[in-house]
This record gives structure tokens, C-alpha cells and sequence, in this order.
């Protein structure tokens, strides 16, 4: 058990000082991030009216497609530095090499939520420091990472490896985002307790057995990793 | 070269059969539905092939689970096999859901939980031959079938929740305490026997689609390793 946590902690550690060095996947996700918000103003008009029924749906597609660009970037480098490949060879168990890459992801998409947060609160005049939608926030991105880091192992093995990979993640998160988008808004406008409670439900249980599988599965994605 | 198993000929044989006499059954037997009209004769055929759709899925999260224990290259065919025409099945689904919907609902299509469902799992399996059709490596392909075929298939219920916390109005047809609005109804003897038949019917097709799908596959197998030694 040490051992494993142990294993955990090396290989997210190792993502951060990759990370610290080169800055590569934080900068490309806030630009990013930043980018999508900027279109979505001119797209949907964000006025004062349009702000309210739409301001969850706007956050929670950027963080997707944020999300997306970081899993897919971090799996990449592993694959072009060679380090997975080293990893495989340490007598550990693979699944402690999914957790402290997921860990990683999850790690460095709540930077990036953590700074377009305020970012988005000040330009549109929103308050989003309720706690309870920085909850949400935090759910729906464990889930969302959980799934995305599996695939992305799998998409940067294959020949199409840029393009397919939101093509397989996005319709496996969408039991993740309806529920993470309608318990923003029922933070965020103050609906009953109740009515957000069942939305976060479903955000919970798609957590723990997405994660779940995911562990048990990664070592079939990795093994004989090219 | 592998003979045309006996069993499968028959099987044919029976399959269209069935399929003949559920035609029969749907457009002589089963009675005039009061309110809808002949439209509603879609329902038996519509619900058979959605069925086949979700079995044919189920069938594949089992293969990529049996594949993944034991690594037989059999259960990735069956899997991928069935994959392919659920996904079709599914289609024919969606398809006669619409024509159904149409004159119903007046309109093609709406965003309603199994109708957004089923939108979604199409995706889901579009996903999947593109996984399929991206990695050249057979067992590697094998492996990430199966992987991504039992995540799809678990994915299929919390999406139908999620979306079905939005409102519905989806007949609920089966199990149904008040069929009442959005074109509901509830189904007399001889409609009953029709429907049932209608599954059974087309779970036989499945079956008998699905060998031949597997065979067709061992075949060309063959055929690449006969091409390979007479090049070689």
C-alpha cells in the first residue's frame, strides 16, 4: 500500500516538475480557456439576460474542451519522451501509474478552473464564489479526467491520435455534463437544496464507478504500449 | 475452404419465415390502434429493432469482458460482429421512431430522453469504429475494443437518466401505470402477441445476422493468410 502510494505520488510529482519546466500544458489550456469565452461572447451575445440561462453551459463547455487539450497534451509527451515506456518497466501496478496520471490532469485542469473562475466573475459580472458550485466544479472535473486520462492512453497509441480523441470522450462525459451543468445553475441561481441534490447524485455515482472501471482497465491500455 | 455450416442454412430458413409471419402478424392480426391509426403499426417493429440494438451492445460489453480475461481473438469478431449491426438495428430504430413521430408528436424529432439516448449511443459506437479503423495492430485493436465497448455500454444508462430528469414524453408503453398523453396506449390480446412475436422475431434475426457477420470475418481472415503465403 506504501509502495503504491508511493508510485502515485513519483508520477504525479514528475508531471508538475515537467510541467514547472516547459509550462507547455497550463499556458495552451488558459489561452485556450480564455479563447472559447472570448468566441462564446460574440457568438451568444453575453448580455446581462442571455448571462443568467447561460453562463453555466458556457463554463462548463470550456473546461471540457480545456480539459481535453491538457489529457490529450500530457498523454502525448509521455509517449514522445519515452517516460511511459520506463514507467511499465518498474514492478508496480499499473493502476497506480493511471491514479498518479490522472491525479496529474485533475491537478492542473483545477488550476486553470481556478483561474478563469474569477476571470469569468469579473468580465461578466457573475458571482461564482458559491461554494457549493465550486463543488460541482470539483465532481465534474474528477469524472471527467477519470475518463478522459483512459482514453487518452488509448487515442495517442493510434494513428489518429489528435482528432480521436475528443471523438471518444465526448459522448461517454455526457451523463457527467448534463447533471454537472444543471447543478451550476441550480447554484448558481439559488434553486432548492433538493432539486440540486439529485443532479449531484447522478455527478457522484458516475465518479465512483467511472473511476473505478478505469482503474481496473488501464492496464490493458497500456500493456505492449507503442 | 470452410462449408456453409448446415445449421446456419437452416436457421436462415427459419428467420425468414418468422420474419414473414410477423409481417403477417403486424399488418393483418394486430388490430387498429383507435386513436392513431395505422401509424401505430411502426410500434412492433420500432421496438424489436431498438431491442436488438441494445442487445447487440450488451452483447459487445460482454465480448470486450470475455476478450480481456481470456484473449481469444473469437470474442473481439463477436463483439465487433455485433457492434456493427447493432448499430444499424439502432439506426432502423431512430428512423422508424421518426416516421412515427412525425404525424404524433408533429415533428421528426425532439430532444426527449430516449430519443436524445439513442442519439447519444449511436455516437457512442460511431466512436468506436473510428477507435477500430485508427490502430493497425490486431490485438491491440482487440484490447481497445473491448475496453471502450464496456465503458460505452455503462455510460448508456446514466445518460438515460441524466437526460430523463428532463421532462419526457416518450410513450411509455411497458410497464406503464397511466398510458395517457403523448401518444400512449395500451395494448390489447392480439396486439400483445403481435409485439412479442416482433421481439422474438428479430432477436432470431440478430442471431442469425450475427453468424453470418462472424463467419464472413473468419473467412476473410483466411483469405488474407492465403494471400500472404502466395506471396511469400
Amino acid at each position: 500500500m506504501r509502495n503504491y502510494l508511493r508510485t502515485v505520488i513519483t508520477v504525479v510529482w514528475k508531471d508538475i516538475v515537467g510541467e514547472a519546466r516547459n509550462k507547455e500544458i497550463l499556458t495552451s489550456m488558459l489561452v485556450f480557456s480564455l479563447l472559447v469565452i472570448l468566441i462564446f461572447n460574440f457568438a451568444l451575445d453575453l448580455d446581462v439576460q442571455a448571462q443568467e440561462s447561460v453562463t453555466a453551459g458556457v463554463i462548463w463547455v470550456t473546461f471540457t474542451f480545456a480539459g481535453t487539450l491538457g489529457v490529450n497534451r500530457s498523454m502525448a509527451s509521455e509517449r514522445e519522451g519515452g517516460c511511459l515506456d520506463g514507467l511499465l518497466l518498474v514492478p508496480v501496478d499499473r493502476s497506480a501509474l493511471y491514479v498518479g496520471k490522472a491525479l496529474g490532469n485533475l491537478l492542473f485542469l483545477l488550476v486553470i478552473e481556478v483561474i478563469i473562475l474569477p476571470i469569468y466573475s469579473v468580465l461578466f459580472n457573475v458571482n461564482m464564489l458559491v461554494p457549493g458550485f465550486l463543488l460541482v466544479v470539483l465532481l465534474g472535473s474528477i469524472g471527467y479526467i477519470a475518463v478522459g486520462t483512459l482514453l487518452a492512453a488509448m487515442s495517442v497509441q493510434a494513428r489518429t491520435r489528435d482528432i480521436l480523441l475528443p471523438i471518444l470522450l465526448f459522448p461517454l462525459t455526457i451523463p457527467i455534463l448534463i447533471p454537472a451543468v444543471k447543478a451550476s445553475i441550480g447554484y448558481l441561481e439559488g434553486y432548492p437544496g433538493s432539486w440540486i441534490m439529485t443532479w449531484l447524485n447522478v455527478i457522484i455515482v458516475y465518479d465512483l464507478i467511472f473511476t473505478a472501471i478505469a482503474v481496473m482497465l488501464f492496464e490493458y491500455v497500456v500493456e505492449e504500449w507503442s | 475452404m470452410e462449408e456453409k455450416p448446415r445449421f446456419l442454412s437452416l436457421l436462415d430458413g427459419i428467420t425468414g419465415i418468422l420474419f414473414l409471419a410477423a409481417v403477417l402478424l403486424v399488418f393483418f392480426y394486430a388490430p387498429l390502434e383507435r386513436s392513431m391509426g395505422a401509424v401505430q403499426k411502426v410500434f412492433y417493429f420500432h421496438v424489436s429493432t431498438a431491442w436488438v440494438g441494445m442487445l447487440g451492445f450488451f452483447v459487445s460489453a460482454l465480448m470486450g469482458g470475455m476478450y480481456i480475461l481470456s484473449r481469444k481473438k473469437i470474442w473481439d469478431m463477436i463483439g465487433f460482429s455485433s457492434v456493427e449491426i447493432s448499430f444499424i438495428f439502432f439506426f432502423i430504430a431512430i428512423v422508424s421512431g421518426s416516421i412515427w413521430a412525425r404525424p404524433i408528436w408533429n415533428t421528426w424529432w425532439t430532444w426527449d430522453p430516449r430519443l436524445t439516448t439513442a442519439a447519444v449511443v449511436e455516437l457512442i459506437y460511431g466512436a468506436y469504429f473510428l477507435l477500430r479503423q485508427a490502430i493497425d495492430e490486431p490485438q491491440q485493436k482487440a484490447r481497445f475494443s473491448a475496453v471502450y465497448a464496456i465503458f460505452g455500454f455503462l455510460s448508456v444508462p446514466l445518460t438515460f437518466v441524466s437526460i430523463r430528469m428532463l421532462r419526457t414524453i416518450h410513450p411509455v408503453v411497458i410497464g406503464a401505470g397511466d398510458p395517457t398523453g403523448g401518444g400512449g396506449f395500451s395494448m390489447t390480446g392480439p396486439m400483445q402477441v403481435t409485439f412479442f412475436f416482433s421481439l422474438f422475431t428479430f432477436s432470431v434475426l440478430f442471431v442469425d445476422v450475427l453468424w453470418h457477420r462472424i463467419r464472413l470475418e473468419k473467412l476473410e481472415s483466411m483469405m488474407n493468410k492465403l494471400r500472404l503465403e502466395l506471396t511469400s
